[in-house]
C-alpha cells in the first residue's frame, strides 16, 4: 500500500511538473523562465550546502569548484555519451532524458570523489581547515579547468557541435532534481546518521565520546554535499550553450554561502527561500553588479553580529507556523 | 648550481614575505583560535597603503637619483601604522562582539570582513593592477653566476630584521609576555590581572604591521599591486602557519620560508602553473602527515 501510495505521489508530482513546465514555456518571457531555472539550481547547490555547513557545522567556502567538477563532467561525458544513446534507442526525447539524467549522474560521482579527496585528509581536523582547504581547492579547481585544452580551457567548454552544448535543462528537470535532492536530504537530515551529524556540529569532543564515527560521518556528508553541487552544476551547464571556468569563480561559493545563512544555517527550508532569494536579489542586482559583493558581505557580517542564526535557526519553516499558531490557540488573551 | 642558487635566493626572499604574513595568522589564532581571512586583505591594504605614501612624499619627483632611504622607513612606518590601526578596528568592531559565540560565528564574520575589504578596495582603488613606485632603486649585480638585486637583498634583510624584533617583542617585554601568557591560557591570564582586551588589541596591531611590511615587499618584489592579491598570497602565508604549526612563531617563519622555496623551485623546474598548486599539495600533505605542523606540539583537545 505504501508502496502504491508513493508511487501515485510521485507520478502526481511529475505530472504537475510537467504541466507547469509547458505553461511556463509558453506564458513567460525567457528572462523570466531563466530566473525561475536558477532559482531551483539554487535551492539544489543551498540545500547540499547546508547538509555540509548547517547540519554538520563544518565550513565548506569552495563549493563552486564541485560544482564545477560536476558541469564539466556532466558536460564531457554527455557529449560523449549522446551518440550512443542515440544508436541504441533512436535520437529523440527518450534518447536526450536519458543522456542528460546519465551525465548529471557521472558528473555527480566525480563531484563526490573530489569531496572524498578533498574532505577526507581535512576533516580529520577541526572544521576550520576545511574552509581554508576548500576555498584553495575551489581556485585549483577553476585554473585547472583553464589550462584544460580538451575541455576548451579559459574560453569554455561547448561540446563537439558548433551550436554549443544540447539545451537539455528544462523546468521539469530541474523541479525533479530539486525535489529528489530536498526530499533525500531531508530524509538523511532526521535519520540516525543525521542526527549523528547535529551531534557534531553542537559538540564534536562529546559526540566522539558517544562512539559516533566522527571523521567517517563529516566526510560522508562532505562527500553527499559536493555531489549535489555536482548535479547542481551539471544542470547550469545544459542550461546554457557552455561553461567558463569563470562560471565557477569564488563569488559563486559565496552566492551559496549567502544563501545558507539568510535562511538559517542547519534549516532546510531556510536553506530553499534563501536560494530563491538569491536567485531573484541578483537578477534585480544586474545593475549594481560591483556593488553586489560587497553588500553581501556587509549583509553576512551584519547578520553574524545580530542574528546569527538567520532567519529561521537550525529550525524549519513548518516548526515556526505550527509554534506561531499553537500560540495563538491557546493564549487568545496574549495575542491582543 | 648557479640556476639552484638563483631559485634558493628568490625563494628565500618570497618566502620571508610569506613568512611575516604568516606571523599575523599565527599570533591571532595562538590566541584566539580564529582563522583571520580578512588577514590577506591587511596586507593587501598595507600595500596600496605604502603606495600612497610614497606618492605623498614625490617618489616621482626624485626620479633616477633614487628615494632616499629615511623616505622609504617613513613610508614603512606609515604602512604599518595604517594597517595596525585597521586591524584593531576590525577586531573591535567584527570580531569582539562575536567572541564568545560559537566557532563557526566567528569564522563566518571574518569570511565577510575579508571579502568586505577586498571588494570595497576594489571600488576604492579600482580592480585594475597598479605599478609600485619605486622606493628602492634596483642595482642588480652578479656573484658567481647569480644575480643578485639590491631589492631582493634588502626584502630578505628586512623580514628577519622585522622578525627578530618580534622575537625580542615577545620574549622581552611585558606586553610580550602578557600575549604568550593569554595564548597559552586566556582565563588563567585574566585571573592575574592580565588585561587581555587590551592584548587581543595589540596582537592584531603587530599583527597587521607585519602584514603591512610584507604588503610593500612584495610590491618592491612583484612590481605590481591588485586589490585581489591579498587572497591567494594570503591563503600561502596560512598554510606556511600551519606546516610551521599554526600557534608557533618560529614555525610560522620556517613554514613561509619553505612555503617560498618550494613555489620558486616548483616554477623554476616544473613549469611556473603550477606553483600556485603545490601551496595545497604542502597544505594537503601536511594534513595528512602531521596536523599538528613541523614545530607544533600535539595536544589533546580538552572539553
Amino acid at each position: 500500500m505504501q508502496l502504491v501510495r508513493r508511487l501515485a505521489v510521485a507520478s502526481a508530482t511529475a505530472l504537475v511538473l510537467y504541466g507547469v513546465g509547458l505553461w511556463l514555456q509558453d506564458g513567460l518571457i525567457e528572462y523570466v523562465q531563466r530566473i525561475v531555472l536558477l532559482a531551483g539550481i539554487n535551492v539544489i547547490l543551498a540545500v547540499g550546502l547546508n547538509l555540509i555547513n548547517g547540519t554538520t557545522g563544518q565550513f565548506s567556502i569552495g563549493h563552486a569548484g564541485f560544482m564545477a567538477v560536476g558541469a564539466y563532467g556532466a558536460a564531457f561525458f554527455g557529449v560523449k555519451l549522446a551518440p550512443l544513446v542515440q544508436r541504441l534507442v533512436g535520437a529523440g526525447s527518450v534518447a536526450d532524458a536519458v543522456t542528460f539524467n546519465v551525465a548529471l549522474l557521472v558528473g555527480a560521482v566525480l563531484a563526490g570523489l573530489a569531496g572524498l579527496l578533498v574532505g577526507a585528509p581535512s576533516l580529520r581536523l577541526r572544521g576550520d581547515y576545511l574552509a581554508v582547504v576548500t576555498l584553495g581547492f575551489g581556485e585549483i579547481i577553476r585554473i585547472s579547468f583553464n589550462n584544460a585544452h580538451f575541455l576548451g580551457a579559459a574560453t569554455g567548454y561547448f561540446g563537439d557541435s558548433p551550436a554549443g552544448l544540447p539545451a537539455y535543462t528544462s523546468f521539469f528537470w530541474v523541479y525533479a532534481w530539486a525535489i529528489a535532492i530536498v526530499i533525500l536530504i531531508r530524509n538523511l537530515t532526521f535519520s540516525q546518521t543525521g542526527r549523528s551529524l547535529a551531534a557534531i556540529r553542537e559538540d564534536e569532543i562529546a559526540a566522539e565520546a558517544m562512539a559516533t564515527p566522527t571523521t567517517r560521518l563529516k566526510v560522508l556528508a562532505f562527500s553527499i554535499s559536493a555531489a549535489t553541487a555536482g548535479i547542481a552544476g551539471g544542470l547550469f551547464a545544459y542550461m546554457q550553450s557552455g561553461i567558463r571556468p569563470e562560471d565557477f569563480r569564488f563569488d559563486k561559493s559565496i552566492d551559496m554561502i549567502v544563501m545558507i545563512i539568510i535562511g538559517g544555517l542547519g534549516s532546510i527550508s531556510g536553506a530553499i527561500v534563501g536560494g530563491v532569494f538569491v536567485a531573484v536579489t541578483l537578477e534585480l542586482m544586474r545593475d549594481l553588479q560591483q556593488y553586489r559583493l560587497v553588500l553581501y558581505a556587509l549583509l553576512l557580517i551584519i547578520i553574524m553580529l545580530v542574528r546569527p542564526e538567520g532567519l529561521l535557526g537550525s529550525r524549519e519553516l513548518s516548526e515556526v507556523i505550527r509554534a506561531r499558531f499553537r500560540r495563538r490557540k491557546s493564549s487568545p488573551e496574549a495575542a491582543k | 648550481v648557479s640556476t639552484l642558487l638563483q631559485q634558493i635566493l628568490n625563494g628565500l626572499s618570497l618566502g620571508s614575505i610569506y613568512a611575516l604574513i604568516a606571523l599575523g595568522y599565527t599570533m591571532v589564532y595562538g590566541i584566539l583560535k580564529l582563522i583571520n581571512f580578512a588577514h590577506g586583505e591587511v596586507f593587501m591594504i598595507g600595500a596600496y597603503a605604502g603606495y600612497f605614501a610614497a606618492l605623498a612624499l614625490g617618489v616621482e619627483r626624485y626620479g633616477a637619483a633614487g628615494f632616499p632611504l629615511y623616505l622609504a622607513i617613513v613610508v614603512l612606518v606609515i604602512a604599518m601604522a595604517a594597517a595596525a590601526l585597521l586591524g584593531v578596528t576590525i577586531e573591535l568592531l567584527a570580531y569582539r562582539p562575536v567572541r564568545s559565540a560559537p566557532r563557526l560565528t566567528p569564522l563566518i564574520t571574518a569570511i565577510g570582513v575579508s571579502l568586505f575589504l577586498q571588494n570595497a578596495a576594489m571600488l576604492a582603488f579600482t580592480p585594475n593592477p597598479r605599478p609600485y613606485p619605486p622606493i628602492l632603486k634596483e642595482v642588480r649585480f652578479e656573484l658567481g653566476g647569480v644575480i643578485v638585486t639590491n631589492v631582493k637583498l634588502t626584502i630578505f634583510v628586512v623580514a628577519i630584521a622585522l622578525m627578530v624584533g618580534l622575537n625580542w617583542f615577545i620574549q622581552r617585554t611585558w606586553t610580550g609576555k602578557a600575549m604568550r601568557a593569554v595564548s597559552t591560557n586566556m582565563d588563567a591570564a585574566r585571573l592575574m590581572g592580565v588585561d587581555t582586551d587590551r592584548i587581543i588589541r595589540a596582537t592584531f596591531a603587530v599583527g597587521s604591521a607585519l602584514a603591512a611590511a610584507g604588503g610593500i615587499l612584495f610590491g618592491l618584489d612583484q612590481i605590481t599591486i591588485n586589490p585581489l592579491m591579498g587572497m591567494l598570497t594570503g591563503l600561502k602565508a596560512f598554510v606556511a602557519a600551519v606546516l610551521g604549526g599554526i600557534g608557533n612563531i618560529r614555525g610560522a617563519v620556517l613554514g613561509g620560508l619553505l612555503i617560498g622555496l618550494a613555489e620558486q623551485m616548483t616554477a623554476g623546474y616544473l613549469s611556473p602553473d603550477y606553483r600556485d598548486a603545490i601551496t595545497f599539495v604542502i597544505l594537503i600533505i601536511i594534513l595528512m602527515l602531521r596536523p599538528e605542523g613541523l614545530l607544533g606540539v600535539v595536544r589533546p583537545e580538552k572539553v
